[in-house]
């Protein structure tokens, strides 16, 4: 089934169609046709690595930005969204319930590349109503995986 | 104090036969030799490589904290009792009176020990299954019972037979020991087959003990409680427990389920020896019944799919390896080598540094197979198969 090979896909990007076949006991050919299928139908995005870059040189600052629209006449909150998820700056935009409408992860090299992509382009776009800004100071986990101080698991190496 | 010489009379200890009847452990020299090796691969392991869930751990934490720290009743946490019997309920459809019809145990093992205590009498006899779970026999023996193995073989599923059952029965026998999902084999009893026992036993008038740890985890095929068969409540003592289903070995919780005398008579031995179990395992164990099932059955989808690799990747190195649908074990034979069971896994474990338990371990007819847990990342898995491709082909006699 198409789902248990995304679950698999899903948590290690890098296993193989041989590797699924075995795990799910479909013949290769099979696993590799849907994976194809599903890439094609978008089903699957992308392939990706989850990174911490706290460990490197590589200077990455990341923001939630909490963004209150203005109902406008004819113009839906997809199409505000659209106009804010084309910026390379948005990592994630949702739609969300409460306090703001839409929820938006930026990211950039510093505070200030942040801030400027806040005040000259978020904040001007049409239907904005207000924005509020915050800086994430320090990541425990990202989708699923504990960043640091993970368990380690002690077991006897034989038990009857 | 007086002045210690340094030399000191070696007294010598009185065992008791009791205790000096027990096999030891054959293979006690394949963990000693285990324990000196480094970078071993271990498929030699009996429990989850999964962490207890979470919100299993949480629910324990805050319970320390809050002060959750006296004894709870001999019988175990009402509350516990009662979520228990919801569970059987709701699984099985069997009601259980909480307050005289379940114990919660030190572990199935502690149910196990009870169970044969509770209702066996010098040398009464217990039929269970070779191979079967080391425990079995020597909690037989240790309850002055005696235990009477029934050969299981590869070429029937290694499920034991309700006609060689019935042959073996004597005016002596007493009860029926089963344990399926089995461990070492992974091997289940189909429907079909636990319904003939049934009819044995009630018209033999015994005891089936049925220690159901690893009803969880099925693969493909649905488990049968034995006490949910038509008319067995009344004859069965069901033993359960959380350490496989929701990765609480460490915990110590299990239960036993049975008609009220059984339980009162076990409980009376339970509160003398045992008091009562643990209580902030119980209140874990509270939690994993509350917290509905998603996690068992992630862990169980997770199991499958190295079940999957593992089966095939041991058929094809080319040993025979039965389909097994319960536990994490894989049972193959490695009788093409023509070395004993003990013979494999000591050299496997010397030249490969990877960790099998010997089929030999669990009776007479587990000689001749291995004992493999898949109970570990697919990695491993993956590179334990290619170092035993490697030994098999190196001694592979046919």
């Amino acid at each position: 089934m198409l789902k248990d090979i995304l679950k698999i896909l899903e948590s290690d990007a890098r296993a193989t169609p041989s590797q699924i076949a075995a795990m799910t006991g479909m013949p290769q050919a099979e696993v590799t046709k849907l994976i194809k299928k599903a890439q094609r139908d978008r089903t699957i995005l992308k392939y990706k690595a989850i990174i911490n870059w706290d460990k490197t040189e590589n200077e990455h600052v990341f923001a939630w930005i909490g963004v209150r629209l203005e109902p406008q006449k004819d113009v839906g909150f997809d199409s505000i969204a659209e106009r804010i998820y084309r910026f390379p700056q948005a990592r994630s935009v949702y739609l969300v319930s409460g306090t703001y409408d839409l929820l938006v992860l930026v990211t950039g090299k510093n505070n200030h590349e942040i801030a400027n992509f806040v005040s000259q382009k978020l904040s001007h776009i049409e239907g904005v109503k207000e924005t509020v800004t915050q800086f994430i100071l320090k990541r425990y986990k990202e989708d699923g995986e504990v960043m640091e101080g993970t368990e380690e698991i002690k077991r006897q190496a034989v038990v009857l | 104090m007086s002045k210690q010489t340094g030399i000191q009379k070696h007294r010598k200890q009185h065992i008791s036969q009791r205790a000096n009847q027990l096999s030891p452990s054959g293979i006690r020299k394949f963990f000693d030799l285990l324990s000196s090796i480094g970078g071993i691969i271990s498929l030699g392991v009996g429990e989850p490589d999964f962490t207890t869930p979470w919100h299993i751990r949480e629910a324990a934490i805050e319970s320390i904290e809050k002060g959750q720290t006296m004894y709870t009743s001999n019988s175990g946490m009402p509350e516990l009792r009662k979520e228990l019997a919801r569970y059987l309920k709701n699984e099985y459809g069997i009601d259980y009176d909480p307050t005289s019809e379940l114990l919660i145990t030190v572990g199935v093992s502690e149910a196990l020990d009870l169970a044969m205590r509770a209702t066996l009498d010098h040398g009464d006899e217990v039929i269970l299954p070779d191979p079967s779970f080391v425990a079995y026999k020597s909690c037989v023996i240790l309850a002055e019972g005696k235990p009477m193995s029934i050969p299981t073989y590869e070429a029937s599923n290694f499920e034991i037979n309700a006609a060689d059952i019935e042959a073996h029965i004597t005016p002596k026998t007493r009860a029926i020991l089963i344990g399926y999902p089995s461990n070492p084999t992974g091997a289940v009893m189909s429907r079909e087959q636990l319904v003939k026992i049934a009819a044995v036993a009630r018209k033999h008038n015994l005891t089936v003990l049925s220690d159901e740890i690893y009803c969880k985890l099925v693969y493909g095929v649905e488990h049968t409680c034995f006490a949910s068969l038509p008319e067995m409540k009344e004859h069965t003592i069901l033993l359960g427990g959380f350490s496989k289903a929701f990765a609480m070995t460490g915990w110590r919780v299990g239960y036993a389920a049975a008609p009220r005398e059984v339980i009162t008579a076990m409980t009376k031995i339970h509160q003398y020896t045992m008091m009562c179990v643990s209580t902030m395992g119980q209140v874990a164990a509270l939690e994993a019944l509350k917290g509905g099932q998603d996690s068992v059955i992630e862990m169980v989808e997770d199991y499958n799919r190295r079940r999957l690799v593992i089966v095939k990747g041991l058929r094809e190195i080319g040993l025979s390896c039965f389909e097994p649908r319960g536990a994490f074990y894989a049972f193959p034979s490695i009788k093409c080598t023509g070395m004993t069971s003990e013979e494999f896994a000591e050299n496997l474990l010397t030249e490969e540094k990877v960790a099998v338990v010997p089929g030999s371990a669990f009776g007479k007819c587990g000689e001749g197979y291995i004992r493999c847990c898949y109970a570990t990342s697919l990695s491993e898995i993956e590179e334990a198969l290619n170092r035993m491709r490697r030994f098999v082909n190196k001694y592979r006699k046919t």
